[in-house]
């Protein structure tokens, strides 16, 4: 379906990453968002409270990040699109409704507006050293979505698709930007509603006596949802639960809903990963990056390619689940990769898992702060091209 | 015996509560002697008496022996994580403005870990309905020192008695803002039912706090008797004092419990003063939220 034009600013704007995420949450539909005020992700929820009032959507400011990132699931099983918004501190206090919201597949958006850490780090400054801690950061075994904007217009565009992913798959959908991405402004294009696309709820047709809230449907392996109100008397739990949603907790239910809630994301990946290459046919090397380190990355690849180096570049648009499929089938075919993050070494355990030892894989690592200095990346290149 | 005209829920003559119960969730895992099913007796009389349309009640609770209620009760329920049923319950009020949302959770997940939010949905004055069933500890872990057990008690985790305070928690509910307050024991069945339906008539933040058994684990530890024993200590040391000053009415391990209807008072619930601070400074320009909209 398309978005509801109530939502949709249509034009072209100019406008910082945190803003086109809120615009992009809202065109997505979302009419609901709780969160607590965190640097340098705020200005989200700032624009969000602005505009709320205007479009039919409710904003409320919550009494810290725990309470945020549960009022929001509250409101999705009340029938509305929610999402919260935070950083690193916050991110962490957020981990239990992560899984909260795996365990009781809630669709909802998280956006994660990283920051240099550990602990308090730096406030204003990026780092992009969250991304294990998104897919690993909540107890127990888990899939999730997340997506690396690397410029405000995808600020906008993924978190569109951060809400409609997460309503195919009822799954928490993480738009995993850093603080560059936040605050840089650019021209931002807005289409007009009925050139954007947006997953609806997938709210069920059964009747009361056939309808399990957790019974699996169709090749997503996702359950259809409900909210409150319908007379269907739904239990909603984060035990372990059977299909009716209630607490069951044997080794076999547990084997049963476990292993379906990562299957659904895991046997769809390659349906759900976004990635985008260039010139990475013929290549030797290629370098692997995201969100504002892919920006810093081009300047590195063409220097290399001025010395007569063949380079491909691959950025990772979806993060999270990993896009397996395309590293082991690229990792024979070149000389090497080389990961460039603003962290010490997060994304390139996945890349060295995947490229099982068939070609070089180097990291260029940075703690953040500031970006890397595209020679550093460059020094990378030439060593693994040698 | 009265019936109720909900569609889904034809009430059994000789059961009343039967159908507003999972019964193919039974048996249950409250302990024998446990005030627990007690309060969800009254819940029900309460959901009964005061005919309640049971597809607008929506109910929502923490961790614990009393968190399970919501996996009891033939509602929409929703059995959340440790001390965050009431910010859950609120975006569930605000997405779903005409649905009643009940919390219904114990004491240590209401007032430790769960603390901060009910003093912010208190100020708020949230339009929810909190059941806080004060067993006095940690129960469901096996008997630890909660932020409400009285002093000089055994517990788990203070072997030699207990010497932190404790909180009085119609005081501290009704210094954060809520607008009823009132307190029973389950002993006072007749006057819970009353006291859950008067609340549920009420706009705003109400709090019902029912003081509870845990024979298995808090009557035993401190050679306070069993069930029954609770049911007679309840009724001797009992004292009915409607719109008694909260201040005065902390626990004690074997003192006066003061009970009765404490605040009954008037203030704008947050989604109407909301509505009425939006409209006044937007204008025509508000466009209130409409309930779920799920485009």
């Amino acid at each position: 379906m398309h978005a509801d034009p109530v939502g949709v600013l249509t034009g072209a704007h100019f406008m910082d990453g945190d803003h086109a995420a809120c615009e992009g949450a809202i065109a997505a539909g979302a009419r609901f968002a709780a969160g607590y005020p965190i640097t340098p992700s705020t200005e989200v929820v700032e624009r969000f409270s602005n505009r709320a009032p205007r479009i039919g959507a409710t904003f409320i400011q919550m009494e810290d990040e725990l309470a945020a990132s549960i009022a929001i699931l509250g409101a999705v099983w009340g029938g509305v699109k929610a999402f919260t918004v935070t950083s690193g501190p916050g991110f962490s206090l957020m981990m239990e409704h992560i899984g909260y919201a795996v365990m009781t597949e809630t669709p909802c958006v998280f956006i994660d507006v990283q920051r240099g850490g550990p602990s308090t780090g730096l406030p204003t400054l990026p780092a992009q050293a969250d991304m294990m801690q998104v897919k690993w950061g909540s107890h127990g075994d888990y899939e999730i979505i997340a997506l690396c904007p690397n410029s405000p217009q995808e600020c906008f565009d993924l978190t569109i698709q951060a809400f409609n992913l997460s309503e195919k798959y009822r799954v928490p959908v993480f738009v995993m930007m850093d603080e560059v991405v936040g605050h840089m402004t650019e021209k931002v294009v807005i289409p007009s509603a009925d050139k954007i696309e947006v997953e609806p709820r997938h709210f069920t047709t059964k009747d009361k006596s056939s309808f399990q809230l957790y019974a699996p449907v169709g090749e997503e392996q996702t359950p259809e949802m409900t909210k409150v109100g319908e007379g269907y008397n739904v239990h909603v739990t984060g035990l372990t639960h059977d299909e009716r949603g209630y607490p069951n907790m044997t080794p076999a239910v547990q084997e049963r809903m476990v292993k379906r809630l990562v299957t659904k994301i895991r046997d769809n990946a390659e349906k759900i990963c976004i990635v985008e290459q260039n010139q990475v046919e013929g290549a030797d090397v290629v370098v692997v990056s995201y969100g504002i380190t892919s920006r810093v990355a081009q300047r590195a690849v063409e220097m290399a390619r001025a010395e007569g180096l063949k380079v491909g570049t691959l950025r990772l648009i979806t993060a999270w689940p990993f896009p397996e499929h395309i590293f082991r089938a690229l990792a024979p075919k070149v000389k090497g990769m080389v990961v460039a993050e603003l962290n010490l070494g997060q994304m390139v355990r996945e890349v060295s898992r995947c490229a099982e030892g068939k070609c070089r894989v180097a990291a260029v690592g940075h703690a953040g702060g500031t970006v890397h200095n595209p020679q550093d990346i460059l020094k990378a290149i030439q060593e693994v091209a040698r | 015996m009265s019936t109720t005209t909900t569609p889904d829920c034809k009430v059994h003559p000789g059961n009343p509560v039967e159908s507003f119960l999972r019964t193919d969730r039974m048996p249950h895992i409250w302990c024998p002697g446990c005030g627990i099913g007690t309060t969800v007796n009254c819940f029900t009389r309460a959901l009964i008496d005061s005919k309640q349309d049971l597809n607008k009640l929506a109910i929502v609770s923490g961790i614990g022996c009393t968190g399970r209620v919501a996996g009891y009760v033939n509602l929409d329920s929703f059995h959340t994580t440790h001390g965050r049923a009431i910010p859950f319950a609120t975006g569930l009020k605000l997405a779903s403005p005409e649905t009643t949302v009940v919390v219904y959770s114990g004491d240590g997940d209401l007032f430790a870990i769960g603390g901060n939010h009910l003093i912010h949905a208190a100020r708020r004055n949230m339009d929810i309905k909190v059941i806080c069933v004060n067993n006095l500890t940690y129960a469901m872990t096996g008997g630890q020192t909660a932020p409400t057990t009285p002093e000089d008690v055994i517990t788990a985790t203070a072997p030699y008695g207990t010497y932190d305070p404790a909180f009085n928690l119609p005081y501290l509910v009704e210094a954060a803002g809520a607008v009823y307050v009132a307190r029973w024991t389950t002993f006072h069945v007749k006057q819970l039912a009353r006291s859950m339906q008067e609340m549920f008539a009420k706009k705003g933040f109400g709090f019902i706090e029912v003081v509870s058994p845990c024979p298995t684990l808090y009557q035993r530890r401190n050679k306070m008797g069993d069930a029954l024993d609770t049911m007679k200590f309840y009724k001797e040391v009992s004292k009915t004092k409607h719109g008694a000053p909260t201040s005065e009415v902390g626990l004690t391990k074997s003192g006066e419990i003061v009970v009765g209807k404490f605040v009954d008072r008037e203030r704008p619930d947050f989604t109407t003063h909301m509505h009425e601070h939006l409209q006044h400074s937007l204008g025509d320009k508000y466009i209130p939220a409409e309930g779920p909209v799920c485009g």
